[in-house]
């Protein structure tokens, strides 16, 4: 076993295990907590991955914004559930079959194809850098489109997160 | 070396929690956090597939990227979704919210 692997299992495991957390854990805030460190555990195996790039968006994107929110909406409904009694619906054992069941038929689906257990290439000199993603992101021939539809779209949730969310006197 | 196949259990097996996550859990936020787990786990496969199969292009980082842009709109509007039943009714719980069912 490499190092490269003993840090891997490292990571799944807390990346797992803190996932297992979020959805079995009573108080909302705990759960948003252990989704900060389930997050955390992707953002390293970006760096394994060779991409530090998303490493650093998955914790200004993801730790930063997303997780605070959480965070802020688990505080602002609190006292409405109050973290005590069941936490999960009557039909949980289906949902917990039905998990089970997705991850049993990808996992088949998977060790099927031909190129499951392939070892990743090296990196070669030509290889793209950040540069590259950032100009295909604004280059008409690349994605370009995809780039300004998901700009509208942030503009278009924000303005819907502000009027959802604005206090209306009932 | 890693193989690919690590990654694709884990993201498996991380796709396959947040999916419970969402179907079992009764707090409207708890559900949300489980669409944020399977969200993880696609970006997880995303670049995987792009550090092993396509290392020439920038398709699935690009693609990554994307899927970071939906996923933060796609928690402000549910939060701020949330917030608002939370207002009106004083409930985050999935199954109290019925007023639109038959």
């Amino acid at each position: 076993m490499t190092l490269e692997q003993v840090l891997f299992l490292v990571f799944a495991v807390v990346t797992l295990g803190s996932a297992l957390m979020v959805v079995t854990e009573h108080k909302m805030i705990r759960a948003a907590l252990w989704l900060i460190l389930a997050l955390f555990g992707v953002a390293a195996l970006y760096v394994l991955l060779n991409v530090g790039f998303f490493a650093v968006m998955q914790v200004v994107v993801y730790i930063g914004a997303i997780a605070i929110l959480f965070i802020f909406a688990a505080m602002l409904t609190r006292k409405s559930m109050e973290d005590i009694g069941p936490q999960v619906n009557s039909g949980w054992p289906a949902a917990a079959l039905i998990g089970a069941l997705v991850f049993v038929s990808l996992a088949w689906m998977f060790s099927r194809w031909s190129s499951f257990a392939v070892l990743p290439p090296a990196l070669a000199d030509d290889t793209p850098a950040l540069q590259q993603l950032g100009v295909a992101l604004v280059s008409p021939d690349a994605y370009v489109i995809p780039f300004e539809i998901a700009s509208v779209l942030l503009v278009a949730a924000m303005v819907g997160a502000l009027y959802a969310a604005w206090g209306k006197n009932e | 070396m890693i193989p690919l196949s690590w990654y694709l259990i884990l993201s498996a097996a991380l796709f396959s929690i947040g999916l419970y996550g969402v179907l079992a859990r009764k707090n409207a936020i708890a559900i949300l956090m489980g669409v944020e787990l399977m969200l993880n786990a696609v970006n997880i496969n995303l670049v995987a597939f792009w550090r092993y199969l396509d290392l020439k292009t920038v398709a699935g980082q690009a693609f990554a990227l994307m899927v970071f842009a939906v996923a933060a709109a796609e928690v402000a509007v549910g939060l701020a979704l949330i917030i608002s039943v939370y207002r009106r009714r004083k409930t985050v719980a999935a199954d109290e919210l019925d007023l639109m069912k038959w």
